[in-house]
């Protein structure tokens, strides 16, 4: 890596509690974090006959449940989107979101034997995390481009094709959002295990409050619906779909101030992943 | 930054790692609350100071330790240096603070180059990916990019032997080539020190012996400076040039390597003339053993010497009682010699049975220590029962025996000229020469 640096110098010193981002750190650990990408696929998709096809299976078979429930029982709106491009999009997006946070929110955990053994920033992993599930969304993208020329060849739906380049942008804050919460719980999670448990319950409740099943405009006005609206996640959703799907009720003011969270949540997140990271070791 | 200690031109030398007053507190008992509840508890207890319910929690808590008590070291480059210490000592503590693992509590640790550490070998490999995968994930957790890897990854395969499974998964392969794949990683990083826990304990001899040489090679050239921590003498003696001995957090010897192997076995060994054998001198086969109801030893006790120090060529004649529930017949007592580092050099085979009574009894053994050499002797006693089919049955077994020494002879028999490192701790008897008439 080196060629015998003589101005290499760092100092080790006692545990501060001063906010470190270290970014630059990661960026000399960028193959790494490729590396440990790669990894993830190849170890999820190792002995299983269908492979990387589960990406695709899995969103359609909950887009699939989402029509039978929401869209034939309860009986939901989808501001007029068909409900089958309304629902896999949604789950789709919200699955960069939901992957992120959990698999990150395990970080210490599911690596404690690694970081107690090696060093290396140890917040590659979560970036990598993340990566996977953008990764994971743009292979659903390609049922999702089928799905879209079917219904605008048909009328059915006039996505705002101008507004388009901003689509990659909004996943990422999806999936930055998402690795966000996830390393926060996981800084928190290495003393006190119990908030691991309840995890997956959280991620579903938050589904329901974030227009994943819904479009916010099918909420009645009321505290409800300031509640839906002041989720970060909500926004975005909607104003994912407005973009992909031409329908919507976007709001400009509730979506910076999630914009706004979401940016002070990464920050926050790593400060604190960064502060746990140095005593990590010494927990577990 | 002055990263030079000495400017004389040519013996300047350079600094690597300068650690300054180093600690590293850790709590006894529990290390942290695990759960909410349990913080919330301990929380409660510390708010209600008379809170009678909890003054375990709370005694526990104020216990504190120093794993690393005050150290300060330099080592500079192109150094071997050995760590040495009993298991507590503070060597892996302060082996993980090098490898920023974990923080120190006090003090700083100046670092004047990259730092690969193989506190053990292969970390982050992945059973189901290939060597050749697991080449580049390991390579890069020890903070390699692709295209280095790509550049030596010839070398690296070279290097562990494993050209055949290297498209293999790895977990097929043995724990040996499991090491030798990630020694081979690790050594071909280009980090200016490297930082070993006795990775080189495992693989086979050849393999290690490459380990070292190559070690060697680097730290001579000047190009890499190795830190050491090993229970194995003989390695730390082939690789290192200085050693510290760490002992309770602090440094208690610095300096040759020789002193400091004898440092920390003086500090580990101790020589008493008559000692009481229990469960601790006894593996844990023979604590499940059958046989120790049968029969067991009891003490021993030194008869001819108030010490165990013994002239070259002495003997060593002393008691053992034992506690026998009925008569044996036929039994051997055999003598396991260990140096002082360690290794097993000799046993003396028992020129007699005996039957052993049953009862409360004692015996009496006399061991000639010709051959030793000047050192320390640690003996394990393995009694046996020779039965009708010529079959050894082990009865009982301590080690360590009891531990003795052999004092330098400076007169007589050429003793004086006997150099332990090159000839060892015995010595044959001497050779005869002859010359031949011309043919």
């Amino acid at each position: 890596m080196i060629e015998q640096d003589n101005s290499y110098h760092i100092t080790l010193v006692p545990n501060d509690k001063s906010a470190r981002l270290n970014l630059g750190e990661v960026w000399q650990y960028r193959d790494l974090v490729v590396l440990l990408t790669k990894r993830t696929f190849t170890v999820t998709y190792q002995q299983t006959v269908l492979g990387p096809l589960w990406i695709i299976i899995n969103p359609v078979l909950s887009s699939l449940i989402y029509m039978f429930v929401f869209g034939h029982i309860a009986d939901i709106g989808t501001a007029g989107i068909p409900q089958i491009l309304f629902y896999f999009v949604s789950s789709a997006v919200w699955e960069i979101f939901a992957f992120s946070l959990t698999r990150n929110s395990q970080t210490f955990v599911a690596n404690a034997y690694l970081f107690s053994k090696v060093y290396f920033p140890r917040i590659c992993v979560p970036i990598s995390n993340m990566i996977v599930s953008i990764l994971k969304f743009l292979i659903q993208l390609l049922i999702v481009a089928v799905l879209l020329v079917t219904f605008v060849v048909r009328g059915d739906v006039s996505p705002m094709w101008a507004l388009y380049p901003l689509l990659p942008l909004l996943f990422l804050q999806m999936a930055v959002f998402g690795m966000s919460v996830g390393v926060l719980i996981s800084s928190v999670t290495t003393k006190y295990r119990d908030l691991l448990a309840v995890v997956n319950v959280l991620v579903n409740l938050w589904m329901y409050g974030s227009a994943v099943v819904y479009p916010i405009s099918s909420i009645p006005d009321g505290v409800m619906k300031t509640l839906v609206k002041i989720n970060p996640v909500s926004e975005m959703m909607e104003l994912i779909r407005m973009i992909m799907l031409g329908q919507g009720e976007f709001d400009l003011v509730y979506y910076l101030a999630g914009l706004g969270i979401t940016i002070l949540m990464f920050f926050f997140s790593i400060i604190i992943f960064n502060r746990v990271e140095r005593t990590f070791a010494d927990t577990v | 930054m002055s990263t030079v200690d000495n400017k004389n031109g040519n013996t300047e030398r350079k600094v690597m790692i300068r650690v300054s007053g180093l600690k590293k507190k850790y709590r006894l008992g529990k290390i942290g609350a695990r759960t909410l509840q349990g913080a919330i508890k301990e929380w409660r207890s510390r708010d209600k100071n008379s809170d009678a319910k909890a003054p375990s929690a709370k005694t526990n808590r104020n216990k504190e330790f120093y794993a690393l008590d005050g150290i300060d070291l330099t080592v500079y480059k192109g150094e071997t240096l050995g760590i040495l210490g009993k298991n507590g000592a503070g060597k892996s503590t302060l082996l993980k603070i090098l490898c920023r693992i974990t923080a120190p509590t006090e003090g700083t640790v100046d670092l004047y180059g990259h730092i690969t550490s193989m506190l053990e070998v292969g970390t982050g490999f992945h059973g189901e990916m290939t060597g050749r995968e697991n080449i580049y994930l390991n390579g890069a957790i020890l903070g390699m990019t692709k295209a280095e890897i790509d550049e030596k990854m010839d070398d690296i395969i070279a290097f562990s032997g494993l050209e055949e499974f290297i498209d293999t998964p790895v977990k097929r392969y043995s724990s040996g080539m499991f090491v030798k794949l990630g020694f081979s990683v690790a050594y071909h990083l280009d980090s200016e020190i490297v930082i070993m826990d006795e990775v080189l304990a495992v693989g086979d001899v050849e393999f290690q012996k490459k380990c070292i040489n190559c070690l060697l090679d680097a730290a001579n050239n000047d190009i890499r400076t190795v830190l050491y921590v090993s229970h194995n003498m003989n390695t730390i003696r082939q690789l290192c040039k200085r050693c510290i001995v760490l002992d309770k957090g602090k440094i208690i010897f610095e300096g040759d390597v020789d002193q400091a192997i004898a440092v920390y076995l003086g500090s580990e060994a101790v020589m008493p003339s008559e000692m009481k054998y229990g469960p601790e001198h006894r593996s844990k086969d023979y604590q499940r053993m059958r046989a120790r109801d049968v029969f067991s030893l009891d003490s021993f006790r030194l008869l001819n010497r108030k010490e165990p120090v013994f002239p070259t060529s002495g003997e060593a004649e002393f008691e053992l009682a034992y506690t026998a529930a009925k008569e044996i017949k036929n039994v051997g007592f055999r003598i396991q010699l260990q140096y002082q580092d360690g290794s097993r050099i000799a046993s003396s085979l028992p020129g007699n049975l005996v039957d052993i009574l049953p009862g409360e009894n004692k015996i009496k053994l006399t061991l000639p220590l010709t051959h030793l050499t000047y050192g320390r002797y640690t003996a394990d006693i393995v009694v046996y029962q020779l039965d009708a089919g010529g079959i050894e049955r082990r009865i009982d077994a301590v080690s360590p025996g009891f531990t003795f020494q052999i004092e330098s002879a400076h007169d007589k028999d050429d003793y004086s000229k006997w150099n332990q490192q090159k000839m060892g701790a015995i010595r044959l008897l001497d050779s005869k020469v002859e010359s031949l008439p011309e043919s």
